[in-house]
């Protein structure tokens, strides 16, 4: 009878050696953090475990985060997860195009009913019945929609997919959404970041791919190994944020220290992401080593909080675009004014009635 | 003199009036919150401005300095005391005198409260020329107290271990008992935000606290300010309510 295709027989036939094979599962235990007696079982699912199609849509979108994900670290990290997935669907990615492209998403949703991983970049515009975004033919809502019904788990990549980002920013024209308000039925893993590191993706990927189960996720649905912490918590300048040394401004010495770039604007404090520990680039750097503070790229709507180089962001709430500090001493302003005024008259009234009052 | 308290209003048939000159109206838990609470939220209202617009950088190595340490441990440490203070104080309200209970539950659905709040406002539009006694606070002061103070302080409370949560890091008691309150307003940085709002809130809140305390103090008909500090109520005159 038919056997089950396994990861390993499409690694293999693929073109990678089983001693590459065997890296890669070391590989992976460690950028997961599991210990080096994890690599073993890893190589045992994928060597037994049937193995799990992806599917990768894209909507509305820059493609930001696929370039991110195509530059992961390690070279075979990127070339076997890339040959996992490129099996099935990603437009951008696959060999076929046009009517081809579309059949073989539609063979791999019939053929493995509730099996698939679906994996979402960018997001569906609602406004106009979705026109703003067609795959197709279709409006991408249709699309995301459709797929989505019989998947197993979707992977929400990006800002985009995950929060709405930048096309999701004030106005919205189009109305985008974020996935997670159009399929509310299924599990949503969120990878945001604009984009995300790639070893990130990757490894929640393959972690799935792998365990076939979820990864652990916190309140918001995103990977507690990736995002359980803020940049803050553990960036290299922390030390000068406690010490209260700061950039003030952008050409002093400070800059040229490498002083914390809170007063700048930095984000780092209410950011979750990994980059002061993953860093970007083949760990390389990131921004703030670089010397900019971090916009927040990996928060819900980061594009509306006012300038990325204040400390103290907008509120829209009120109709005025103003901060907690301008909308505070406004306030206390017209207040103390108003005591001062009453006071005034007060004092006036009681000498007028000064000898009536006992 | 003071055990005298109430002995005219058994006298049904003339106006109440009020011939003693003092009563205890705050015990001594309550004084010992309200001044400790004037203390950390003194402390958390200038620590918490140079949290979000800190200081100018400080000279020298980063090892020998730690100021934003500092002021964030006296944020977070004065965070605390309130909070503990704040919940001792409901427990008080529980137990202690009919007065402690005032500040926690205005009678909303009262219409004599509401033409008492009515008469206040005059009174504080110079529209009446004398105002009422009251042995605990006026009707109107209750109002602001509760939805000024008691909401603000709850506000901040809430809003501030849901920060602070998220400095001792998931899973630990404040991400659990307050961490749902990030995604509620968005995220970390919208808390912060509204964090800062209500900083702003308490200041107009003191402000007008002060004032009114002082002025009432002057001219209505009974103490306040040594009534915080003693925990008795002076009248100054003995005509009737
Ligand atoms: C009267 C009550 C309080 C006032 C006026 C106050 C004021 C402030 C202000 C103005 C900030 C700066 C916000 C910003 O610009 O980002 C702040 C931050 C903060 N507050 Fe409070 N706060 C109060 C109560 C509390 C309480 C009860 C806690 C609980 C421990 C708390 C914990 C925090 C934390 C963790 C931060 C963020 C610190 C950081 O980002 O480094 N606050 N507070
Ligand atoms: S540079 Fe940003 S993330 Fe780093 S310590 Fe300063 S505020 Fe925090
Ligand atoms: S440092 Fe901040 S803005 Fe930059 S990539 Fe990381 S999360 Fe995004």
């Amino acid at each position: 009878m038919s056997q089950i295709e396994t990861f390993y027989d499409v690694m293999r036939r693929q073109g990678i050696t089983r001693r590459s094979f065997l890296k890669y599962c070391s590989l992976t235990a460690a950028a997961l953090g599991l210990g080096p007696a994890f690599a073993p079982k890893i190589a045992h699912a994928m060597e037994n475990k049937e193995r799990t199609p992806v599917l990768w849509l894209h909507g509305l979108e820059c493609t930001c985060c696929s370039e991110s994900f195509i530059r992961s670290a390690h070279p075979l990290v990127k070339d076997v997860v890339l040959s996992m997935i490129s099996l099935d669907y990603d437009d951008t990615l696959m060999a076929s195009a046009g009517h081809q492209a579309e059949a073989i998403l539609e063979e791999t949703i019939q053929k493995y009913k509730g099996k698939y991983i679906l994996a979402v970049e960018g997001n569906p515009p609602l406004n106009e019945d979705g026109m703003f975004c067609i795959v197709g033919g279709k409006p991408f809502l249709d699309q995301l929609k459709h797929a989505a019904k019989d998947a197993a788990a979707i992977i929400a990549w990006g800002s985009c997919a995950s929060w709405g980002c930048v096309q999701a920013a004030r106005p919205n024209p189009t109305q985008a959404v974020p996935i997670h308000k159009v399929i509310t039925d299924k599990p949503i893993i969120k990878v945001p970041g604009c984009p995300p590191i790639a070893e990130v993706m990757t490894g929640v990927i393959t972690y799935m791919l792998t365990f076939g189960t979820l990864p652990e996720l916190d309140r918001q649905g995103r990977p507690k190994m990736f995002y359980s912490q803020r940049i803050h918590d553990k960036c290299y300048r922390r030390p000068h944020f406690d010490a209260g040394q700061f950039v003030e401004q952008w050409d002093d010495e400070g800059a040229r220290k490498g002083y914390c770039l809170y007063k700048v604007g930095c984000k780092g404090p209410t950011t979750y992401n990994a980059c002061s520990t993953v860093r970007w680039n083949e760990g390389t750097s990131f921004p703030i080593q670089a010397g900019h503070g971090c916009i927040g790229c990996s928060e819900d709507g980061f594009w509306d909080k006012g300038s990325f180089y204040d400390r103290l962001t907008d509120i829209h709430q009120f109709g005025i675009e103003k901060n907690a500090d301008e909308i505070g001493t406004a306030v206390a302003g017209g207040v103390g004014a108003a005591i001062a005024a009453h006071a005034a008259v007060s004092a006036i009234k009681r000498a007028q009635h000064k000898g009536d009052q006992e | 003199m003071h055990d005298s308290a109430e002995q005219t209003t058994a006298e049904h048939d003339k106006p109440i009036t009020r011939r003693q000159t003092a009563v205890y109206v705050y015990e001594a838990p309550v004084r010992l919150w309200h001044w400790v609470t004037v203390l950390s939220v003194i402390t958390l209202g200038i620590t918490g401005y140079f949290i979000g617009v800190p200081l100018p950088t400080m000279p020298g190595e980063a090892i020998d300095n730690y100021l934003m340490g500092y002021i964030r441990f006296a944020h977070f440490t004065a965070g605390y005391i309130v909070a503990i203070a704040f919940i001792g104080r409901i427990y008080w309200a529980l137990v202690g005198n009919s007065h402690a209970r005032e500040l926690f539950c205005p009678p909303l659905f009262r219409k004599r409260f509401w033409q008492e709040v009515g008469h206040e406002l005059r009174w504080y539009f110079f529209l009446e020329k004398t105002p009422k006694k009251y042995i605990g606070h006026n009707p109107l002061a209750q109002l602001a107290m509760f939805f000024f103070f008691v909401l603000g302080m709850t506000f901040m409370i809430i809003t501030g271990f849901a920060l602070y949560g998220e400095g001792l890091g998931q899973g630990s008691w404040a991400d659990i008992a307050f961490g749902w309150v990030i995604p509620l307003f968005g995220q970390s940085q919208d808390v912060h935000t509204w964090h800062r709002l209500g900083m702003w809130f308490l200041v107009v809140f003191v402000m007008t606290h002060v004032y009114v305390a002082i002025r009432e103090d002057i001219m209505s008909r009974q103490s306040l300010i040594s009534t915080m500090v003693g925990g008795w109520r002076m009248f100054k005159d003995d005509r009737p309510d």
